[in-house]
């Protein structure tokens, strides 16, 4: 009944009831919604789940390539790593975020942004430069590998966040909001309903209260009536007589 | 959320040692501006404050979208890596020549797993 489970403070009118009653719908389906939105985002969550996982073992095998044509190059023209990164200034390799949308959740993807040409200036190496030229396009290769990989962990960790968002409110209105709603909406009625019996009860009361007052006016005016009926015409008789006894009759005391 | 503010970031940073840091300034991710480098080099004697010091910077800097660090490097602030859930800048953990790659110790991995397990 009305007392079981939290339900909102609220006063048991019909117009409560409706309004309870609107809200319920509007909650059952921004739950259906919130599940449906729950569902793709699961679906292509796992798509992006089986892709991370495969392209962080292909770069695995891209890292360790390129660590080989590096090893050539150290072969080839001796260490230059110092030389590299003393001349590091700008960067020629960047990314660019562009933004994809999955039902209302932006997903960051990240994209290769090369400066073509090589603005390395390498001059100092006499030799091997060939090596090192290789070794940049096997490394901007994997590189390239890194990025997409990152594009795809960042849309992972976003999916996984949101998802957990929407799994918390679906499961919210699911077992809080709509249970509670339902148990307002039953104590309405249930109000209602007491104050319907109220009314009728009432109602039956007072018609009893009239009848009884009415068959006791009733008894009474039967009994004046028979009352009447008896005295009535002698006691006429009567007083007309004497009136006109009075008025009619001569009395010897009077003079004149 | 997480997802503002990613428009300038478009810069790669990179937590490595000496071959996989001058590999990846060859393909040309280095950006060296007024001293304020985006690599860094572990070896030996780096220390492992440094390195968290260098994460905490390259993860806090706004121009930032994809911070590469080496696994074994990784390794050394574990508990730094895996308290880092933020989405950007993207964390990847690479391997290196010496150490080859194990995707158990990977915190993004381990929670993909973790995922697919249940």
């Amino acid at each position: 009944m009305s007392g079981t489970g939290s339900r909102e403070n609220i006063f048991p009118t019909r117009m409560a009831l409706t309004n309870t009653k609107q809200r319920l719908k509007g909650a059952q389906t921004g739950h259906s919604l919130l599940a449906k939105k729950r569902d793709a985002l699961t679906t292509r969550f796992r798509a992006i789940l089986r892709k991370v996982d495969e392209a962080k073992r292909k770069m695995g095998r891209v890292m360790q390539l390129a660590s080989f044509s590096l090893a050539e190059v150290t072969y080839a023209t001796g260490d230059i790593s110092y030389l590299v990164r003393e001349q590091a200034k700008a960067a020629s390799f960047k990314v660019k975020a562009k933004q994809e949308n999955v039902s209302g959740v932006v997903l960051p993807a990240f994209e290769v942004d090369r400066v073509a040409g090589s603005d390395f200036n390498l001059t100092g190496l006499g030799r091997g430069g060939q090596q090192v030229l290789k070794a940049k396009e096997v490394y901007a290769k994997a590189v390239e590998t890194l990025v997409e990989l990152a594009s795809l962990q960042t849309a992972f960790m976003i999916l996984d966040e949101v998802i957990r968002a929407t799994n918390r409110r679906v499961n919210a209105i699911e077992h809080v909001v709509i249970p509670r709603l339902e148990n307002t909406i039953k104590y309405i009625v249930s109000e209602l309903d007491e104050m319907d019996r109220e009314e009728f009860f009432r109602l039956k009361k007072v018609q009893a209260k009239k009848k009884r007052d009415a068959q006791a006016a009733d008894a009474v005016r039967a009994s004046q009536l028979i009352a009447e009926e008896i005295t009535p015409p002698t006691r006429d008789v009567v007083t007309e007589n004497t009136g006109r006894d009075l008025l009619s009759s001569k009395d010897e005391d009077v003079i004149f | 959320m997480a997802s503002t503010s990613f428009k300038d970031r478009n810069l790669l940073a990179v937590i490595g040692d000496e071959d996989t840091v001058t590999g990846l300034l060859l393909a040309g991710i280095g950006n060296v501006d007024k001293a304020k480098r985006n690599f860094l080099v572990v070896d030996s004697k780096t220390s492992v404050s440094s390195i968290e010091a260098a994460f905490g910077e390259y993860t806090e800097r706004k121009d930032i979208a994809i911070l590469l660090i080496n696994q074994h490097v990784a390794e050394k602030i574990r508990p730094l890596v895996d308290k880092y859930t933020q989405a950007f800048p993207a964390l990847l953990e690479i391997p290196s020549k010496d150490h080859p790659y194990d995707p158990a110790k990977d915190s993004v991995l381990k929670r993909v797993q973790k995922l697919f397990g249940d």
